[in-house]
């Protein structure tokens, strides 16, 4: 805006100004339209994950009826006599999981629980970066302990269980439980502190107890932020591959429940056919996306599931 | 309506001590076990969130007592070697991480934080493509490490890029992954930065672009920093997805982002530690000190950013 159009409009001389730029401005208009494509290649992102997930199963599902891929009970890809039921590493994912959750459920929620409602403040300031290291560890880290450590340790406090071989895995799932404690911590803490003071407040005045007021009233109003901290970490569990591929080793090719032995989960599978010597173009290669698809589309409803929670809970009380 | 003659003080008085004794009766308890119970539960409470911390120190100290035979200079200096196993170490895999990690720098900076300044200052919610984008965002946050790996096989190694098993597939499969964390991070601290600062820019006449570089971004840095700075902690550790676009092997020169076989440290770590031979367990264990000291030391520089420049507006 000049000077002169400054003076004409004070001098009262009839002129018509409205609020638009002067300037259309489009070395501007370029810089948005710049942030709104890296804000886009995340969409791109997504659809490169899907293309180069799911382009070899038409080829896959020809040679493997997907009627087999579902029923048959036993996975042996490259073997002589190779059979196809996914069964077996999908169960050997669902038991580290498990296990992973029996550990990391109880124990995150008490450390949520402690965090919001017990903690003095500068005891939680301290602590939260301390589980966000132990989130930060390197997952080979966290495996290598395990498998080294952990494992023989617990075989030789507990000689009288069926420990068999150098895998296992239940102390997969536990290791694997330990990284997912400070998720789960934080997001539920996170739910707990935005429950508002009123309703805690009012509870005391009604003569509850601190332990009253945390367990019948805080976690029950926050408890789809929790639901969803459960769920994001059962997510995590599930793409979970370092830990469970030292571990839990590479298990028979057949259906197996037993803890104390080693165990092929969905992830541990691709990471180790990946890394050996395959034909790319084969059906043993093309495993590799058959059980990537399945692995993808588990953890895609689980995130899912877990964002609606989240939402609601913001919904409630923001 | 307090009044000065004696009955009606002692009236309040003998109000003030039935009130007392109601309230004591209400919220003292009355049997001892659940005061025990109480006490029983904070001590639950602290035992559970120990866990966590002790697995911390646990982990340092198996490293530490496990490789403390081979904490010297060769482990810093000297490639992997078959031959000289007590004197192999992981300057090959070192190179590797860095070349890694300025190829996820380079890329996570320009992409991380204009998707955020996009979501948080430009993004119309009514619009379907913005919220399909936060959305998808959400999801990606959440993907397995090993289907970034199976997307960085299918599209850089091989596929429309065909660069090959080489470190700059590596490089831009990590950034993929750690893309989606370092938006949310930037989102949350433009977020922190309250609107009346960028209205108060408005409203003095400057375009909507001008407030956000001159005023909210730079109150912003410290928090986009920090979740950069988070990011690239937790690209040196992620080894999954690297198995997948050919880190395993066992180079013993040191790799060219664009041409012949590379290693990184976690990869390399986990291929030690595969080995039968006992030097390669210490080895193994010695990396893992190596790689927790470094990922400590960064991580507690983004912490020491996020505590000094905190503010509250």
């Amino acid at each position: 805006m000049s000077s002169s159009t400054v003076q004409s409009a004070w001098s009262g001389a009839p002129q018509r100004r409205t609020l638009q730029a002067e300037s259309p401005r489009y070395g501007e208009k370029l810089i948005i339209g710049f942030l709104f494509l890296t804000a886009a290649i995340s969409v791109g992102v997504t659809t490169a994950i899907v293309i180069s997930l799911f382009q070899p199963l038409p080829g896959f599902f020809q040679e493997i009826s997907i009627v087999e891929f579902f029923s048959e009970t036993e996975w042996s890809p490259g073997y002589t006599d190779p059979k196809f039921g996914v069964w077996p590493v999908v169960v050997g994912t669902f038991i580290v999981v498990i296990t992973a959750m029996l550990v990391a459920v109880p124990l995150g929620l008490l450390s949520a629980i402690y965090l919001s409602e017990y903690a003095p403040n500068r005891v939680r300031k301290s602590i939260k970066p301390v589980l966000e290291v132990l989130e930060g560890i390197p997952t080979v880290a966290t495996g290598l302990f395990a498998f080294f450590w952990l494992r023989p340790f617990l075989e030789y406090l507990t000689p009288w269980l069926p420990w068999s071989g150098i895998f296992s895995t239940g102390v997969a799932g536990f290791a694997v439980g330990l990284i997912i404690i400070p998720l789960i911590a934080s997001v539920a803490d996170d739910a707990m502190r935005s429950v508002p003071r009123a309703l805690r407040e009012g509870a005391y005045a009604l003569g509850a107890s601190k332990m009253r007021v945390a367990l019948r009233v805080v976690v029950p109003a926050a408890i789809s932020g929790i639901i969803a901290a459960f769920v994001l970490g059962a997510s995590r569990a599930v793409g979970e591959t370092m830990i469970v591929l030292l571990v839990a080793g590479a298990g028979s090719p057949s259906l197996s429940f037993n803890p104390f032995e080693a165990t092929q989960t969905m992830t541990a599978y691709i990471a180790s056919r990946a890394t050996g010597e395959i034909a790319v173009g084969s059906i043993v290669y093309d495993t590799i996306f058959a059980v990537g698809s399945l692995l993808f589309l588990i953890t895609l409803i689980f995130n899912m599931i877990a964002i609606r929670f989240v939402e609601r809970f913001r919904e409630v009380y923001d | 309506m307090s009044s000065s003659t004696p009955r009606s003080s002692m009236r309040s008085a003998a109000a003030v001590a039935g009130a007392r004794s109601t309230v004591n009766s209400q919220f003292q308890s009355k049997d001892a076990w659940a005061e025990v119970g109480r006490a029983l539960f904070v001590g639950v409470m602290i035992a559970a969130l120990s866990v966590a911390i002790v697995a911390i120190f646990a982990i340092l100290a198996w490293a530490f007592v496990e490789g403390r035979t081979r904490i010297d200079l060769d482990l810093l200096t000297n490639g992997p070697s078959t031959v000289n196993r007590a004197t192999a170490g992981y300057s090959v895999a070192i190179a590797g991480t860095l070349q890694i990690i300025a190829g996820v720098v380079a890329l996570i900076v320009p992409l991380g934080a204009g998707a955020a300044i996009y979501l948080e200052q430009f993004a119309d919610r009514t619009k379907w493509y913005n919220r399909l984008i936060e959305l998808n965002i959400q999801n990606l946050a959440g993907v397995p490490s090993i289907v970034f790996g199976i997307l960085g096989l299918a599209f850089f190694v091989r596929g429309p890029f065909s660069w090959g098993f080489v470190a700059a597939a590596g490089s831009a499969t990590i950034a993929l992954l750690v893309l989606p964390t370092v938006i949310l991070a930037s989102r949350e601290a433009i977020r922190a930065v309250p609107s009346s600062i960028l209205e108060g820019s408005l409203a003095l006449g400057v375009t909507r672009w001008q407030a956000v570089r001159k005023q909210v971004l730079p109150a912003a840095f410290p928090g986009i920093l920090t979740g950069i700075i988070l990011a690239i902690s937790r690209a040196i550790g992620e080894a999954a997805p690297l198995l997948l676009v050919g880190a395993l092997t066992f180079v013993t020169f040191y790799p060219n982002f664009f041409d012949g076989g590379f290693s990184a440290l976690p990869v390399l770590i986990y291929n030690y530690a595969g080995r039968a031979q006992e030097e390669f367990q210490i080895l193994a264990a010695a990396g893992v000190l190596l790689m927790l000291v470094i990922l400590l030391a960064i991580n507690s520089v983004a912490i020491w950013l996020r505590a000094r420049y905190e503010r509250t507006w």
